[in-house]
């Protein structure tokens, strides 16, 4: 018996500490070395993607920014003044416009609603959105393209399609004092077509096209 | 609509393309053959075997290479684990996030270690950057790794006779880390990053917007991570709500690099099989049986989330977008869909259960079928050589003969080992609803009620039961109950058959190769491809028809009222 246990031992640890070592060297290889690498190539050739795409500019009127304490409900106003720098956002998060004279995008609760397309509570939030539409400009009765009416799968969705862009021109075009043809300009810059002609769908980034009817980009 | 046609064709072609070369590449270094990338890697290699005191060229049997495959998920087990309920004290977290419940940590380290990435939490708001990089970012890269080990210890079970050995598990598993994943990894990292996913340590960044309101843009080491996620058909998102989310998949380039890489090398390894075996038409044939399965899943989905969707009064008549990025539309979405369901990915752009009933059924239906359509890296086609196994033995029982597979014949512990691989998950898919719906608490865990209800219970276990880990995300599974019940099943499917694979592969070693004769059924012609489809077909179909009817199908028809 004895003679058999010593091997049967040994047999073991022939496995265990292989595998146990195994473990640390592949952590330091695939855990600390290759995003190590992935970083330090990033930070130096794609800096600005790397980092979120954060669009700063410096404030041409006074911004009121209002922020609601999560546990307490409480809300608090900062305001930042005129000439200052401040980051007005990422390039590929997409935040909420409700005020007519901006081109609204998807509906940005910050996460999925995981509704069933048949439930009645989307049709409810669908119903909600075409009367909000309605409301910011009743002369508009065209019909409103699905993707301003819907949630998108991250909630932060910073793009509408081209129909949804065209569908709002006449309001921004209203609102701010301009021609529709310069709005429509201003919308093609912001879109993005389909990779290699056919992969993707064209999408115009909503948070580029508000920042130029704002004057704050060119 | 022809845009969406021609983008599935050009993804075809991008894949099969590319799987080619890249299949022969696997083949050359799981044998230990030279390729290009060998002078770089291979000092790499040596002292990572140096280090743990092992011999690469050392044969093992089917025991000593099971243990060891056990005895390493073991290990990659208990640190993650550990890495859990530790990270609150741990550096690297700029977001001060405290450590995890035990049933969360029990559930996500099942779920890393097993391929699955199954994820009961939402990362940005849960894990630090430590434990994504060290814990998840490694078992992401080791667990895709085994299950090329193990894929190759069958194929060595297949080519070798009268031999008791089926190769070194240290060697494969190494092997393919250095040679295949990582360097394929840092590649498509890099190419993610140019498009604007972030790589950065920095903590999140706070923002005010155009109207006026506070926001925060979270950031992370997330593009290294996503690219073997993605590669190594792991799935688990840097962010909760995945490859849906921009800073992980901002253009239509990156989606369709993310997506491609998803199927890349389960493509690829088909036909690493038919070169290893010495009969590429042997490896074509099993590439044709899932393409096929492929292709009509993936209409279906399409066809079902285009046409299928409710419209409403004052609306442009569309496809489904509810759930859906503008950037992928319903195109791209669907076709994320069915790849990320056909192989055992689970990584999303599109909330699944926001999809049609039918167009959520299909991939709920890809991943009962076993995860075999492509399926994970080196486990969906394990699976599926355990089908064509089934296949031949069915077609044997018709004629009254022995049957033999590539020249082994097929006898009774090799079906006892097929039986258990096949049979395996859908015994647990099916066993984690029944559970679920006798519990009380279920209904306050679903978002959705009736029909559509039942389909959130029964897609986390096809999902968890499947190692594929995507999810209809509004079944909140962060609770002790499913965080055990499906942690164990993501544990039994993985291993169970695993096993069972590496003894058959040690089993048909053993035998001799029998030479072709008249009688022999050809297993790389179209009836064999056709029979193959048919049998996965039914034992899919036979298992789940039942429980879809209560759920997708059901919900379906009552949309038509």
């Amino acid at each position: 018996m004895e003679k058999t246990q010593v091997p049967a031992k040994k047999e073991k640890m022939r496995v265990l500490k292989p595998a146990l070592i195994c473990v640390l060297v592949l952590t330091l290889l695939c855990g600390v070395i290759y995003p190590l690498l992935v970083t330090g190539i990033s930070q130096l050739f794609f800096h600005d993607q790397a980092n979120g795409s954060i669009i700063t500019v410096t404030l041409k009127k006074d911004l009121t920014v209002t922020t609601t304490d999560e546990e307490t409900g409480e809300e608090s106003t900062q305001v930042y003044p005129a000439g200052e720098t401040v980051a007005i956002g990422s390039a590929y998060m997409g935040q909420e416009f409700t005020s007519p004279q901006y081109l609204i995008g998807r509906p940005t609760p910050g996460a999925p609603t995981n509704l069933s397309p048949e439930s009645e509570e989307h049709a409810q939030m669908v119903q909600e959105r075409i009367d909000f539409f309605h409301e910011l400009d009743p002369s508009n009765t065209a019909d409103i393209p699905m993707d301003l009416l819907t949630v998108s799968g991250s909630g932060v969705d910073p793009q509408i399609s081209p129909e949804a862009a065209e569908y709002q021109v006449s309001r921004l075009a209203r609102e701010r004092g301009m021609s529709e043809e310069d709005v429509r300009k201003m919308i093609q810059k912001h879109t993005s077509g389909r990779f290699l002609w056919i992969f993707g769908e064209p999408a115009v980034n909503v948070l580029l096209v508000n920042l130029e009817l704002d004057g704050y980009i060119a | 609509m022809s845009y969406v046609i021609m983008q599935d064709v050009g993804f075809l072609i991008l894949l099969i393309g590319l799987g080619i070369p890249l299949g022969i590449y696997m083949y050359k270094v799981m044998l230990g053959k030279k390729v290009f990338l060998t002078r770089v890697l291979r000092p790499v290699e040596n002292v990572t075997y140096k280090m743990m005191g092992v011999n690469p060229n050392e044969e093992m049997g089917a025991k000593k290479y099971a243990l060891c495959a056990l005895a390493f998920s073991l290990f990659g087990f208990l640190f993650l684990f550990l890495l859990h309920l530790c990270q609150g004290f741990l550096p690297l977290n700029p977001e001060g996030l405290p450590g995890t419940s035990a049933d969360l940590a029990f559930n996500t380290a099942s779920s890393f270690v097993t391929n699955t990435n199954w994820q009961a939490y939402s990362g940005e708001s849960t894990l630090s950057y430590l434990t994504q990089m060290l814990g998840l970012g490694v078992q992401n890269f080791v667990s895709a790794a085994t299950g090329i080990a193990v894929l190759f210890a069958l194929i060595k079970g297949f080519t070798r006779r009268q031999c008791r050995t089926i190769g070194n598990f240290w060697a494969d598993l190494i092997r393919s880390t250095v040679y295949i994943l990582l360097p394929l990894s840092l590649v498509v990292a890099v190419l993610l990053v140019s498009q604007g996913v972030v790589q950065t340590f920095s903590s999140y960044h706070d923002i005010v917007t155009l109207e006026g309101a506070a926001g925060s843009v979270p950031v992370g080491p997330a593009a290294s991570q996503i690219a073997i996620k993605q590669l190594g058909t792991n799935g688990g998102g840097f962010f909760g709500v995945n490859s849906a989310f921009p800073l992980e998949n901002p253009t239509a380039f990156s989606n369709l690099l993310e997506c491609w890489s998803i199927f890349i090398l389960p493509v690829g390894l088909c036909f690493s099989f038919g070169k290893a075996v010495k009969d590429s038409k042997q490896g074509r044939a099993i590439f044709l049986a899932m393409l096929i399965l492929f292709v009509v899943a993936l209409i279906g989905v399409t066809a079902a989330e285009l046409f299928t969707a409710p419209q409403f009064d004052g609306a442009v008549v569309s496809g489904n977008m509810e759930g859906k990025e503008v950037r992928n539309g319903v195109g791209a979405s669907s076709l994320w869909a069915a790849v990320t369901t056909g192989a055992s990915n689970g990584s999303v752009n599109s909330m699944h259960d926001s999809f049609t009933p039918l167009g959520g059924m299909i991939p709920m239906f890809l991943m009962q079928l076993g995860e075999v359509v492509f399926g994970g890296v080196g486990c969906g086609l394990y699976g599926m050589l355990a089908f064509a196994l089934l296949a031949v033995f069915i077609a044997g029982l018709m004629v009254g003969r022995t049957p033999e597979y590539l020249g082994k014949k097929i006898e009774a512990f090799d079906m006892k080992m097929v039986c258990l691989v096949i049979l395996a998950p859908p015994l647990l898919m099916l066993i984690g609803p029944m559970l679920t719906v006798m519990n009380p608490q279920t209904p306050e865990w679903l978002t959705n009620s009736g029909p559509h209800g039942f389909s959130e219970i029964l897609y986390t276990y096809a999902s968890t039961g499947g190692n594929n880990g995507s999810a209809f995300a509004g079944f909140n599974a962060n609770t002790p109950f499913t965080n055990l019940l499906s942690g164990l099943v993501m544990l039994i499917v993985r291993f169970v058959p695993m096993v069972a694979i590496i003894f058959l592969g040690g089993n048909l070693a053993k035998k001799k190769i029998v030479p072709v004769s008249d009688g022999t059924l050809s297993t790389s012609n179209g009836m064999f491809v056709g029979l193959l489809i048919a049998v996965v077909i039914l034992v899919g179909a036979l298992s789940f028809l039942p429980a879809l009817a209560l759920g997708p199908i059901a919900e379906f028809f009552t949309t038509l009222g």
